[in-house]
């Protein structure tokens, strides 16, 4: 399960960046990976489309949302909780 | 060149169904931002706006004009029957041809949209009412002023999201300035609250799910709010030659292009704005006392809007103020410019600088005189109103008490 959702994370992510998901390593940030602020939301919406989650995030103030997005690994982390918690 | 005046002005929003409710409330720093209340709000992870309350479309219309007039067309004859009636103007003969309409709105009629969808698509509807379209057009608020006081000059109506009422105010002004016409009812009007309007900016996530507080440390986002104001302009030695009663002078417009991102703000193509209008209406930037922010409450804008101001007055920058009347009311997207042109008004008239409420904590990158909770007593003879739309499209008027 874990894997998967590392992996099915890293794809949205990849998608994105327009980067093959093997060219994307957990400890880049999404600056890293070329992706802006428009790029972050979609991200986000995907993830909470592709896992029927909701994730909360406000554009106004990234770091103060629950959601760390402060690097890829985090991001995957973030959405193993939230897959954990929202349909436990 | 002929000079542009205002001889009137109405409004409706969420802060009064009148201008003068409208002042007091600005003068009082009161808030109308509030719980939504429509269809489906339960859906919706937003749920605060600032909405018209108590409204009933039965007080202000007939029967087969409810059925013609979607919200945003309600709201902006509600607005002109008051700037009009304030005017005193009849509209007749050379005057009616030499009269035009020019509004602004960006989502139109958003609740026939949304009511109309949702007949077909849920509950599986064949058929549609036969209004449906005159209601939801853009140009359907501009079309009934025009119809309603027999305007037949040049009318039309401009969407430029955030910055729809100044542009359209802008073009009001340049019209009367070039002999196009010589009076021209102007400013904007929305009506967004509704299920699907405030679905599809939930999206974006940049919406305050709290509180609108522009300028503060400590903000989330904007808040959305919905009502109209329209204004009469016209001609000076028009206006002068009847004896109207003049509330200020519309003395310069400016508006540029970012050409940079469809929604991140751009510090350089508003500081062009601000000093483009400056120059038009032959300001100096000590001049201007008085600013009537953009001042979304969303991170970008607001520090965005603050550096613009800086790097177009310079160290007069410091002794300006600059508050966000979107904390009271909340941000009326194609309409917000109109309701702000109020603002502008009354510190030029009443010496009465309307507040930015709601504000908690200092910014060091919106580290201006943000008028802050309480309005303030100071006469000013210079203002200006900015307009900051998506897209990067920005719109700045500049106002002063007439000479």
């Amino acid at each position: 399960m874990s894997d998967t959702t590392k992996d099915r994370v890293i794809a949205i992510i990849a998608e994105q960046a327009v980067l093959e998901p093997g060219d994307v390593s957990l400890n880049q940030t999404l600056e890293d990976l070329g992706i802006d602020s428009l790029g972050l939301v979609e991200s986000i919406f995907a993830i909470e489309e592709g896992f029927d989650i909701t994730v909360p995030f406000n554009a106004n103030d990234p770091s103060d949302s629950d959601f760390d997005i402060s690097s890829v690994a985090a991001i995957v982390k973030a959405v193993e909780s939230l897959v954990a918690e929202q349909h436990a | 060149m002929r000079r542009v005046v205002i001889t009137g002005q109405g409004t409706i929003n969420a802060l009064g169904t009148n201008v003068p409710d409208t002042l007091e409330a600005m003068r009082e720093g009161r808030c109308g931002i509030g719980e939504l209340e429509f269809q489906d709000v339960e859906r919706l992870s937003i749920r605060i706006g600032g909405q018209i309350k108590g409204y009933e479309p039965e007080a202000q219309f007939n029967r087969q004009q409810i059925a013609l007039y979607d919200r945003f067309t309600q709201f902006t004859l509600v607005a002109a029957r008051e700037a009009i009636s304030q005017a005193g103007l009849t509209f007749s003969g050379d005057l009616a041809t030499r009269s035009g309409v020019v509004l602004g709105t960006s989502g139109g009629g958003m609740n026939t949209l949304d009511e109309n969808y949702r007949s077909v698509y849920e509950d599986g509807k064949n058929r549609v009412h036969p209004f449906v379209v005159p209601k939801l057009m853009n140009n359907a608020a501009a079309s009934h002023v025009s119809m309603e006081w027999n305007l037949k000059g040049p009318s039309f109506t401009v969407a430029t999201a955030c910055a729809s009422s100044n542009h359209a105010m802008g073009q009001a002004m340049n019209m009367i300035r070039t002999g196009m016409s010589d009076v021209m009812i102007t400013g904007g009007s929305e009506a967004m609250l509704c299920f699907g309007g405030i679905k599809a900016w939930e999206g974006l996530r940049v919406m305050s799910r709290d509180a609108c507080r522009p300028f503060s440390a400590n903000r989330n986002g904007m808040v959305q709010g919905e009502g109209a104001a329209v204004f009469v302009f016209e001609e000076y030695e028009h206006a002068r030659a009847r004896g109207a009663e003049i509330l200020a002078e519309v003395v310069g417009f400016a508006m540029t292009s970012d050409a940079s991102d469809i929604v991140m703000p751009s510090k350089q193509g508003a500081a062009r704005a601000i000093q483009g209008a400056m120059k038009n209406a032959r300001l100096n930037p000590e001049d201007v006392c008085y600013i009537n922010a953009h001042g979304t409450g969303t991170a970008a804008n607001d520090k965005t809007e603050c550096a613009a101001v800086a790097d177009a007055f310079g160290h007069h920058a410091n002794d300006l103020m600059i508050s966000s009347t979107k904390s009271m009311h909340g941000h009326l997207i194609g309409g917000t410019g109109a309701v702000e042109l109020l603002a502008c008004i009354m510190a030029l008239r009443e010496g009465v600088i309307a507040p930015t409420i709601s504000y908690e904590e200092p910014d060091p990158e919106c580290a201006l005189d943000v008028v802050p909770n309480v309005a303030r007593d100071v006469k000013v003879d210079a203002v200006l109103s900015n307009a900051f739309a998506f897209g990067g499209l920005n719109a700045v008027l500049a106002l002063r008490k007439t000479a």
